[in-house]
């Protein structure tokens, strides 16, 4: 068996969730027999800085950096984040990008501009790229921080490990802390597939390791 | 972090650097664990304080941390002590003399380097202290490793009579990755044993000592060459062999899998016998180390011809994207472009204060008076006040540095500066870590200086942790809490020149400022309210804005609350011609704690309480 590493990159905003993504994915790939690492660059996360986790697993993982060109996935929770790590894609990488806009204080001070549309910049340079609005999404099943599980859900046909563990990992943290939400998170794993699928359209989908 | 503590032995799990540490130390059967908060070190005490069977403590700073812990090593216990590089300097002046008393209970030192200043003043290698002091140096390269030396350096400790340091490194201390844990020996303290000749460091007891302790680094030279922390592994490509260590070694395997590598892990005394026989299986070798040329020296120094920093940076982490250009450049091989996408660059985003920081409301004020004072800074969330939108601080150097520059500024003044106020600025955590000393030498000195101790009830950039300022311990139980008032008054400030404020009260901060800063000697104020993160904390209700009644005066922006955002902006031309540049604003209710500094800031009186979006569920 040679040794397939697969890369995924998760990005954001302090307090977005994004450390929490790159968890379920880490122990979801222990779970299935994976060696793994996940390495945090998060030095002042609490306070609205950039924050990414790098998320690597595979027969044996060395390094705990993904290296610039080489992630398979970058899940973005922003839509500035994800034009910021661009550079760090695979050819034929994928971007599972959020569109919300945060707008930090530096730029609604008018100091700095906010890209009028990182996605379309990001297409411009041939990166494939699914986006919606997982925010929306969220808001119609009823809690804004259902925005993790669809984003999940969003990569989880995207994964060398079938869809449902990605789903089991997630929902078996609420299961015993908080069963009343297991039922709301599934719908909102599935809403995050069926976004990913919605968004295919011309950027056909395909298994980031295949 | 429960997980490991309940993991029986052989389980397989993710854990963190700093988790697995924890875990290596509970197992080799340590009894007593001390640190102070540091980036990227702080998980470590507070994953050991779940643990049974172990004394845990936060150290009012890491020298003090240090001396809990010789004492117990003194006394018979394994005993463990952890923190971030910086935190080692502070530690120096006892584990500088400790190597030359010894331990009896194994003593372990984990000193975390802050390799690319995620969170950091400076980035030093702390591997200079095992040459300085004559101790082992083990370094890991993952969890794993972690695991496995932090329980093997207790061994070694009493084995060789000395204290070893684990030395880590942020990509270590913050990087999951899978652990197989084992289960917990129990040592038993045997007691401290009286012995003055050991103990008590006088120059004629010391000076005994000091051939005992150049003697043990020869055995412990010869202990490196053998360990098996210490590796060769062979490859077919003979262009190049590398040596290294710490995470450098995993990005080393990573970008070069076919190059023969020797895999330091007991890196100090460095084992020049088996980089010698690496020698014999390549035709050249690089050393591949974060930070400092130190193992390329001691190497080149036994007459080993090596390259290490004359082809790699010698600042920062050696990751592939930077290993990979600089090896292949140096062997004339093709290199490869590093994406084949473009690297946006979009507006930054700077770390700034919470939403309802109290920091934000003394930092509003002082950048009111910014060009009638200096300000003296230190180190925690406060620093941000040299950001924007306040711009209000003019130096930081070293946790508690902020008295004695003040003091310094205060004495050597320009005809320029003559008459500017000087203002020093600290936090709760920072001022019982090591500004006392520094207030105090501003009151025997009689410094003009007035001190700001911004007391938030916590160790706020660590993520919040308890000091003896708080009333809780590292377990979150009750501890006797400091009166900051009662301390300062100790120390000699007089009473009346000691002010306890509220620092949402934005015109009372400013008042109260500008009348200390007026009176020519020492004087503190004391700022009372919680982290927004901490238990102390109680939110209020939130607040929004009337658009009808803003008159974009923008001075609510200059609170720099992160819940407040400019939705428009408009340019307006004075009857004197000058261009008004206007700012409309809106808070995010959903951020907004009720904090009511914007409030106070604003004129129009066009703030006013907001009914809180429905928070769904």
């Amino acid at each position: 068996m040679t040794n397939v590493i697969t890369n995924i990159l998760v990005c954001g905003t302090g307090g977005q969730g994004v450390m929490t993504a790159a968890e379920i994915l880490a122990q979801t790939a222990v779970s299935k027999g994976f060696d793994c690492k996940k390495s945090e660059v998060a030095g002042m996360a609490q306070r609205g800085g950039v924050v990414t986790s790098h998320v690597r697993f595979g027969k044996r993982v060395l390094s705990p950096v993904i290296s610039p060109g080489t992630a398979d996935i970058l899940v973005a929770f922003e839509v500035a984040e994800a034009s910021r790590w661009t550079d760090m894609l695979r050819p034929g990488g994928v971007a599972m990008v959020n569109t919300i806009r945060l707008v930090p204080p530096v730029v609604s001070m008018g100091l700095f501009k906010y890209p009028d549309d990182p996605v379309a910049q990001m297409r411009a340079a041939g990166v494939t790229v699914y986006d919606f609005d997982a925010g929306a999404i969220a808001r119609d099943l009823g809690d804004l921080r259902l925005v993790n599980t669809i984003m999940l859900g969003a990569i989880a046909d995207f994964l060398p490990f079938p869809a449902d563990e990605l789903e089991e990992q997630i929902v078996g943290r609420f299961r015993e802390r908080k069963p009343a939400m297991v039922e709301v998170n599934k719908r909102a794993f599935d809403a995050g597939r069926k976004a990913a699928r919605e968004r295919a359209g011309a950027d056909q989908p395909r298994a980031a390791n295949q | 972090m429960s997980v490991a503590v309940q993991a029986s032995p052989q389980s397989r799990l993710l854990l963190s650097g700093n988790d697995a540490i924890a875990r290596g130390v509970w197992e080799a059967g340590a009894r007593i664990a001390t640190a102070y908060p540091g980036t990227p070190s702080t998980e470590i005490l507070e994953s050991l304080s779940l643990y049974p069977d172990l004394y845990a403590e936060w150290s009012v700073n890491e020298k003090v941390a240090l001396e809990v812990a010789i004492g117990g090593a003194m006394s018979g216990a394994r005993s463990f002590c952890a923190m971030k590089h910086v935190g080692m300097n502070v530690a120096s002046d006892a584990f500088m003399t400790v190597t030359v008393a010894g331990v009896v209970g194994g003593l372990v030192i984990a000193v975390a380097d802050d390799v690319g200043l995620s969170s950091s003043q400076n980035e030093q290698d702390s591997r200079y202290w095992g040459r300085f002091a004559h101790v082992p140096i083990l370094e890991p390269a993952d969890s794993q490793e972690a695991y496995e030396m932090a329980k093997y350096a207790f061994e070694l400790s009493e084995s060789y009579n000395t204290p070893v340091i684990l030395r880590l490194t942020t990509r270590v201390c913050h990087v999951k990755a899978v652990v197989e844990v084992g289960e917990r020996s129990p040592h038993a303290i045997t007691g401290f044993t009286p012995d003055a000749k050991r103990w008590v460091m006088t120059p004629g007891n010391a000076k005994g000592r000091l051939p005992d302790q150049i003697a043990r680094e020869g055995k412990l030279q010869t202990l490196a060459e053998a360990s098996p922390f210490n590796r060769l592994e062979p490859g077919s490509d003979r262009r190049i062999g590398f040596i290294t260590a710490g995470p450098a070694y995993m990005h080393v395997r990573e970008s070069f899998p076919d190059a023969p590598v020797l895999k330091l892990g007991f890196t100090y005394p460095v084992p020049v016998a088996l980089a010698e026989k690496l020698a014999g299986l390549a035709d050249k070798i690089v050393v591949v180390e974060e930070t400092e040329p130190l193992m390329e020296r001691d190497l080149k120094a036994a007459g080993l011809k090596v390259h290490g920093k004359d082809l790699l940076p010698r600042l920062g982490e050696l990751t592939p994207d930077i290993l990979i250009p600089a090896i292949k450049g140096f062997l004339g091989d093709p290199v490869p472009p590093a994406s084949a996408y473009p690297k946006f660059e979009p507006f930054p985003r700077p770390p700034t204060m919470c939403a309802a920081c109290p920091h934000m409301g003394v930092y509003y004020s002082l950048a009111r008076m910014r060009k009638k004072v200096q300000i003296s800074g230190d180190i925690g969330c406060y620093t941000l006040g040299a950001g924007h939108p306040w711009n209000a601080l003019d130096s930081t150097i070293s946790m508690g540095a902020s008295m004695g520059i003040a003091l310094g500024m205060d004495k050597a003044r320009s005809e320029e500066t003559k008459d500017k106020a000087v203002i020093a600025v600290i936090g709760d955590s920072t001022f019982l870590h090591m500004g006392m000393q520094g207030l105090l030498d501003i009151v025997y000195n009689r410094g003009n200086v007035t001190a700001l101790i911004l007391d938030n009830r916590t160790t706020g950039m660590t993520g919040g942790q308890h000091h003896a300022g708080t009333g809780k311990g590292l377990k979150g139980g009750d501890a006797p809490r400091v009166d900051f008032v009662k301390l300062v008054e100790a120390l000699g400030v007089k009473p009346e020149r000691i002010r306890k404020i509220d620092p949402y009260m934005l015109p009372v901060v400013f008042k109260t400022i500008k009348e200390e800063t007026e009176i020519a000697e020492p004087s503190v104020i004391i700022t009372d309210r919680p982290c927004v993160l901490s238990e102390f904390y109680e939110k209020i209700k939130p607040y929004r804005v009337v658009d009808e009644d803003c008159t974009g005066c923008g001075n609510c922006v200059n609170v720099g609350c992160p819940a407040i955002t400019v939705k428009r902006s408009e340019s307006k031309v004075r009857a004197d011609g000058k261009v008004n540049q206007l700012k409309f604003t809106t808070i995010d209710t959903a951020m907004c704690t009720g904090c009511h500094m914007c409030v106070e800031s604003c004129g129009p009186k066009a703030i006013v309480p907001a009914q809180p979006i429905a928070a769904v569920q």
